[in-house]
């Protein structure tokens, strides 16, 4: 059998301890909604954290009784009989701080001033948001991960968690993803956010009370971001040199099939995506950076981790290219820790790990059913 | 092979017990085109190392998850760069030699990783492949199963040839053990045994 979880729901969990980031601000209270699939075995031994990526959130698997056509963003990943098995996992799912789709953050209502936060959101970094799902393990009673696994930013929530909280992860699944950002890869991102920022519909972060939205920015930021996260191959394939009316138009409306795709993906994006967890996104995948604190030293950054990692990276992603995941798995030698990699041929570029892939899936289940025989065992 | 029988995999693996013979408990080992995985699960279950495999093939890796042990997809001609020097007590080639590409780089790697290597090959001096070049035919047997237009096999030799390489690269032998069908072959090793398994070191 392999089935979608079917109907899901959101839950929401309210938080009253502050929480002090790393940049010094504080929280005094938030919330965060995430959604769970499978059941939590006696031991509270088989639970799975899901972290999301840049544009991501808590709706990994299945769908909503209200809305059939809004299935999660991982669901090919994740239900009875596929590699994330909720038969015999229980898997988490939830909206990042700084999020948009539920989690407090820059669009959400600050108490103390009755406005939206807008800039005075703290700038979130990757270990404030590993601290925050921990709060969340404790209100569910979960000491200790079976695994934590995500692709790209959250790849990188993955292999912190190892770092934060040695003890408290067994596995790592760190999909696509990378010890840091390179230079070229910060580019990409400052480029998307002066998008944003440049946009007179942007009014510093506190558009919401001019009752706009900084539109264009938003949708130029995520074009930009598409084309990163697809390969050369993939747009050849998909669009080539085609033509919306086949010929010419000598103007500069939309001709190219590839304009058209980008510009509806842009649009699509900035219609529900608030610009400033965008902004917010992007800050903490550039700060990710577990060796900084080790004077640049990757293997001292991971010498506290305990956990076994599988590390995989797709062929045709430059944007987190399969070197990258090779100085992780590098790293993990050298740390004497266990760790399995694979190199998927796949020709998606960085979008590869939300696809359907038959061997990705393969090495992901019989890793997955490997991690359950230890507490079904 | 699905099941994990020592006996099955004693007949079909004979080489991998005497290399087992030669790992110290708790060793760290790397093994070079580690295929399904077989030879690190059982070193694991009977020498407890702490061992890893580089293995090319998809369907490899799979099976090597499958077998509790660690793979890293690698090509082992584009080297060992990603692995630092003298971070293994063991560095195995098993079954893998005759298909490397750059056969002598590879070797001065495995030395370079490994403070020790250990290599199992096909014997191409066997009398049964002799015979089969005397008739006029490449050899097809048990060990050398390809025809010679499929075959992966690129840098065959035998016992002689591995020993004058040796010599030539600076790499000092410390033992030796010839089969042939699993069985010791002691007399006319060159002649009688169809494979052998080498332990190896730098010279001097």
């Amino acid at each position: 059998m392999n089935t979608s979880v079917g109907i899901v729901y959101a839950q929401r969990a309210i938080f009253d301890t502050p929480l002090t980031f790393r940049s010094g601000a504080v929280l005094p209270r938030y919330e965060l909604v995430y959604e769970t699939y499978g059941t939590l075995n006696a031991d509270k031994s088989n639970a799975i954290l899901v972290c999301h990526a840049l544009s991501g959130h808590h709706h990994v698997a299945g769908h909503y009784a209200d809305a059939p056509e809004n299935v999660g963003w991982w669901d090919n990943m994740i239900g009875p009989g596929r590699p994330v098995d909720t038969d015999k996992f229980f898997v988490i799912g939830l909206n990042n701080l700084g999020g948009c789709h539920g989690s407090t953050g820059p669009s959400s209502i600050n108490p103390e001033t009755g406005k939206p936060y807008g800039a005075s959101f703290p700038v979130v970094t990757v270990e404030d948001w590993v601290e925050s799902q921990a709060r969340l393990a404790d209100l569910l009673g979960i000491t200790q991960f079976a695994a934590v696994m995500g692709g790209s930013l959250g790849g990188m929530q993955a292999m912190q968690w190892s770092l934060s909280h040695p003890e408290r992860v067994r596995h790592v699944l760190a999909i696509a993803t990378a010890p840091h950002l390179t230079a070229e890869n910060i580019a990409f991102n400052d480029v998307a956010r002066n998008a944003i920022l440049t946009d007179p519909d942007f009014h510093g972060g506190d558009f919401y009370q001019h009752g706009v939205v900084p539109t264009r920015g938003l949708r130029l930021a995520r074009m930009l971001g598409h084309i990163t996260y697809l390969s050369d191959d993939a747009m050849a394939d998909k669009f080539g040199r085609s033509l919306r009316a086949g010929k010419l138009g000598y103007n500069y409306g939309i001709e190219f099939e590839i304009e058209s795709y980008l510009r509806y993906q842009g649009d699509k994006f900035a219609a529900y995506f608030d610009a400033n967890t965008y902004l917010l996104m992007t800050k903490a995948l550039d700060y990710f950076d577990p060796a900084r604190e080790f004077k640049g030293s990757l293997d001292k950054a991971f010498a506290v981790s305990r956990a076994d990692f599988l590390v995989l990276s797709f062929t045709t992603d430059w944007r987190f290219s399969p070197d990258r995941s090779r100085e992780i798995v590098q790293t993990l030698l050298h740390n004497h820790l266990n760790v399995s990699y694979a190199e998927i041929a796949s020709t998606h570029g960085h979008d590869s790990f939300l696809m359907e892939h038959e061997h990705y899936h393969e090495v992901m289940r019989v890793y997955l059913d490997r991690i359950a025989k230890e507490f079904s065992a | 092979m699905s099941a994990h029988d020592p006996a099955e995999l004693a007949a079909a693996r004979p080489d991998f017990a005497a290399i087992a013979a030669w790992i110290p408990e708790g060793a760290s080992v790397l093994d070079l085109g580690c295929g399904d995985g077989s030879l690190l699960r059982h070193l694991k279950e009977t020498r407890k190392v702490r061992g890893y495999g580089v293995e090319i093939s998809d369907e490899n890796i799979v099976a090597c998850i499958r077998n509790g042990v660690n793979v890293i997809q690698g090509d082992l001609d584009s080297g060992l760069s990603g692995f630092e020097t003298l971070a293994f007590d063991y560095v195995i080639l098993s079954q893998t030699l005759q298909a490397t590409r750059h056969t002598e780089a590879l070797v001065r790697e495995i030395l370079r990783v490994g403070s020790a290597g250990i290599v199992s090959f096909p014997n191409f001096g066997h009398w049964k492949a002799r015979l089969n070049v005397l008739r006029g035919h490449m050899p097809v047997s048990e060990e050398l199963p390809y025809q010679w237009y499929d075959t992966p096999n690129v840098h065959l030799c035998t016992l002689h040839d591995f020993e004058d390489f040796c010599t030539k690269c600076q790499v000092q032998i410390l033992e030796r053990r010839v089969m042939t069908d699993g069985i010791e072959v002691n007399l006319l090793p060159n002649l009688l045994g169809s494979m052998a398994v080498y332990r190896f070191k730098r010279a001097g």
